[in-house]
């Protein structure tokens, strides 16, 4: 069995599943049940300044998007940091920790963007025996209209300077928690990083309304007929947070600062990709809402059973390894030539790769009166587009073409050599280069 | 008092009330919105559809499953109704597993097709409820169409030329308008006296006029109906039952099923309805499984339906076999009857083992007796009493193009008329499709 020990800058941690900072870890009682399911360890609910807690709504502070049969697929969700005092959340942190010394605990903290704010509580959280923190920028509903959150994840100068102060005033590890409501993700992990932050984590939820009843026309969730964006998690966010982990994996001004990766992990295979693209561990929220703490089980061994199966024997010997296979559009090889090929032994008969090629794509599939589905190859250009919309999984492969053949489409011979846009004769700027 | 399973002869109360209610409740019940949606959801949205190409109505299936899905069944009512007034029924009793359903590519791929029947329900149900009718008619033509018969051909036929603007008089034999959707089909499959509501909601179109208790040789003639009306459309079903040739067919017990599948569907109360203990069924087709089925849950002990040929020849639809094993009847393939015994009264029926040679079937003289109190000849129907001067094709009135008879002005369509399956949903096609051409020819 291969080992998911982790030690992500240098908090261990049996796995590397770390329950997000979200309403499952907003007390005591959760975590310890997190703990005992097995959990490789949690961030606790953002801590906010000392005082009178924050008060949260007390309609529908969730909304969803859901596959036909319920399966939910996206969550929205518009719930404030804790709104329970300081003392008793950091008097449980410090208990829970002591007890389960070998499971991470971190403390996630949004205070406002002043010096003394965060002096004043990084002591505090130093106490309880917390592994480190994190630092809530990310947060896009309700606290930023307060100045704090993604109001400060949105201007990477804030992130720097308050990062800096966690420095000067905290000596355990500081995590950067970033929201993807920006333009460029490479910007504020930049600043995290000049800050001096030790990781970066990603993503947080992003701006959303789930629906619109069109009855009332109040967006959902609705409070009293009214409704606010509210930040969307799940499984729907996955691509997006993929794509921004791999992003800052990739940079060279962040490249290697390590990262921790959230964003609709739902099965170990989620896992296994953020990993894969830089991540040293993974934080799940949505899932765990959704299906309880016991999809731990599934996700160690899952994840146990895939590194086994590649031979893999730790989680570090797998971390990065799809950032090298991230590049830019330019670089694409555009002297590889594929072709979709439809299997007729698997067909069944639906016709949607027609509709969708014929309709939307190059008129590329064939259809007779018997419906027997074939490429043109003549066509196609190798979309994927049918391959996307065929039911039956492996019926539509792109083959790719081997050196020395012909391309029915453009006439060409397949060019062995790899070729990309840089290099294109029909590039404008390649010519100006030559 | 239930009498049971054990009492000798032809007679009722063999089961208590409750057990006969729970038998004959709906065979599949109505798909909740839940339930609706997932099976929805299974639909590909086929291009070019094969499921729609294996409707005889042509229902744009994949459109309507779309629209569940979208949560708007009445919307998919609607597209249902466009295609096949009578959806409704359809929904119930299509043989779906011999057309859409097994056209449907995910029969191909997995066995398991999109439950295109019971989303038809779902969809129908929905907007039927409503207690909405979904089409207006159009202005007044002016013109008037004589109806004969008030089954699923005639309704269609009726429905579609009053959306026309064209007024429609109907002359049914029987007592109530349905045909057989009303005195035929299984009752397990049409429960709550849906047959009379859909008619009801049908006639919320306007303009259709039905006289009951008319019909052709019954103060009704063909030259008196040509004379009267702009346009006849006959469908005027099977009313004749074939004879069965065997020793001893004339004694008590012996019947035609559909007789018996009407008495069933007719009854006031189950518990008043006589059945045999052993229950015979001459046949291999849809009414021999429905008259077997509705024996044993009469509370038939033994059901045994005996045909002639082998059982790939049957006319009932595998699925329609396996409803009827499933049941507790037996199914004996190749035996014909040949005699009925007993005093008066059919105690015993003797059936001879046949083979098939040569394409002809021959009785190998080797013959077995069983029991049987109750015999059910469900041996087919035939046309009886056709217009004198209409051209016949095999027993069946002629048709060409979309019912056109040999005679100007009429127009036939259903189980009377040649071509196409003797199912609802055909005779619903036939009676739309002749409603378009009555009304191109009243137009022109």
């Amino acid at each position: 069995m291969a080992d998911l020990t982790t030690n992500f800058l240098g908090i261990s941690s049996p796995n590397p599943y770390w329950l997000a900072s979200a309403p499952p870890t907003d007390k005591e009682y959760n975590v310890r049940r997190a703990f005992e399911a097995g959990w490789g360890g949690v961030v606790w609910k953002t801590l906010g300044a000392e005082g009178p807690p924050v008060v949260n709504v007390n309609g529908p502070r969730y909304g969803a998007i859901y596959g036909a049969d319920r399966r939910l697929l996206g969550l929205n969700n518009i719930e404030l940091i804790t709104d329970r005092p300081l003392e008793v959340n950091l008097e449980e942190m410090a208990r829970v920790k002591s007890d389960y010394p070998d499971r991470a605990l971190i403390a996630s903290i949004m205070v406002p963007c002043e010096e003394e704010a965060w002096k004043a509580i990084l002591p505090r959280v130093m106490e309880t025996g917390a592994d480190g923190i994190e630092l809530n920028f990310g947060c896009p509903h309700g606290m930023s209209e307060r100045g704090m959150g993604s109001a400060v994840g949105q201007v990477p100068e804030y992130i720097e300077m308050v990062t800096r102060w966690c420095k000067k005033y905290y000596d355990r590890p500081v995590i950067v928690k970033l929201t993807p409501n920006i333009t460029d993700i490479r910007k504020p992990a930049a600043a995290a990083k000049n800050g001096g932050a030790d990781a970066v984590s990603l993503i947080n939820t992003i701006n959303s309304i789930t629906s619109v009843n069109l009855d009332t026309f109040s967006p959902e969730p609705s409070i009293d007929g009214k409704g606010s964006h509210g930040g969307y998690c799940g499984p729907a966010v996955k691509p997006i947070a993929l794509s921004m982990v791999s992003e800052i994996a990739r940079d060279p001004a962040t490249h290697g600062m390590p990262i921790s990766g959230i964003g609709g992990v739902t099965t170990w295979r989620d896992a296994a990709e953020f990993i894969s693209l830089g991540c040293g561990n993974v934080q799940v929220c949505t899932a765990a809402m959704t299906y309880g703490f016991k999809i731990i089980d599934e996700l160690t061994a899952g994840l146990s059973e895939w590194m086994d199966e590649k031979g893999y024997s730790s989680v570090d010997e797998v971390i990065g390894r799809a950032v090298p296979n991230v590049t830019d559009w330019q670089y694409l090889n555009l002297n590889y030539i594929a072709k979709a090929k439809i299997d007729q032994d698997q067909c069944i008969k639906c016709g949607r790769c027609y509709a969708a090629c014929e309709d939307t794509s190059h008129q590329a599939i064939a259809m007779s009166e018997d419906r027997v589905f074939e490429v043109i190859d003549e066509e196609c250009v190798a979309c994927n587009l049918c391959v996307d919309v065929c039911p039956v999984e492996g019926c539509i492969s792109m083959e790719p073409m081997a050196a020395g053949e012909i391309d029915p489409r453009t006439g060409r011979e397949v060019q062995p050599e790899y070729a990309n846009w840089t290099t294109h004769p029909n590039n404008p700027m390649a010519k100006a280069a030559e | 008092m239930a009498q049971g399973q054990m009492a000798p002869g032809i007679v009722a109360g063999r089961l208590s009330s409750d057990e006969l209610t729970s038998n004959f409740s709906d065979l599949h019940p109505p798909l909740q919105p839940h339930e609706a949606a997932v099976a929805a959801d299974r639909c590909y949205f086929c291009y070019d559809a094969p499921c729609v190409t294996a409707c005889p109505t042509d229902i744009d299936i994949p459109l309507f499953i779309r629209q569940i899905q979208a949560a708007q069944p009445q919307s998919a009512a609607r597209t249902i109704f466009d295609q096949n007034i009578l959806g409704g029924m359809c929904a119930r009793v299509c043989p779906t597993e011999t057309l859409c359903e097994e056209a449907c590519v995910r029969e191909a791929a997995e066995g398991k097709p999109v439950e295109i029947g019971r989303l038809q329900r779902y969809a129908t149900d929905t907007l039927m409820a409503a207690d909405e009718h979904p089409f207006e008619r159009a202005a007044p033509t002016g013109k008037t169409i004589a109806v004969v018969g008030a089954g699923p051909a005639g309704l269609a036929c009726a429905h579609r030329l009053a959306m026309l603007g064209h007024d429609v008089v109907i002359h049914e034999s029987k007592s109530k308008a349905g045909g057989l959707n009303e005195y035929g089909i299984a009752a397990y499959k049409s429960t709550n006296d849906f047959a009379q509501a859909e008619v009801d909601w049908l006639l919320k179109i306007g303009g259709i006029t039905i006289e009951t208790g008319s019909a052709l040789g019954n103060g009704v003639s063909m030259e008196g109906l040509l004379d009267a009306y702009d346009a006849v459309f006959l469908s005027i079903g099977l009313a004749g039952v074939n004879a069965l040739r065997a020793q001893g067919a004339e004694k008590d017990g012996v019947r035609h099923a559909v007789d018996f599948i009407s008495d069933v569907r007719q009854a006031d109360d189950l518990a008043n309805l006589p059945v045999g203990r052993n229950v015979v069924v001459i046949g291999g087709g849809m009414t021999a499984v429905d008259a077997a089925v509705k024996s044993k849950l009469l509370g038939a002990e033994h059901v045994t339906i005996a045909y002639r040929r082998g059982r790939d020849a049957m006319g009932a639809s595998r699925y329609e076999q396996d409803l009827a094993a499933s049941h507790g009847v037996r199914i004996m393939t190749n035996v014909q009857p040949v005699a009925v015994h007993g005093n008066g009264a059919a105690v015993e029926i003797e059936l001879e083992y046949t083979s098939s040679e040569g394409g002809s079937l021959i009785g190998t003289g080797e013959t077995v007796r069983i029991p049987a109190d109750q015999i059910l000849k469900a041996i087919g129907q035939n046309l009886d009493g056709a217009p004198k001067g209409l051209q016949l094709e095999g027993n069946k009135i002629a048709v060409t193009g979309a019912g056109r008879t040999s005679l100007a002005g009429v127009w036939a369509g259903g189980d009377c008329a040649a071509g196409g399956e003797d199912l609802t949903v055909t005779a619903v096609a036939e009676g739309r499709d002749a409603a378009m051409d009555i009304h191109a020819s009243l137009s022109a």
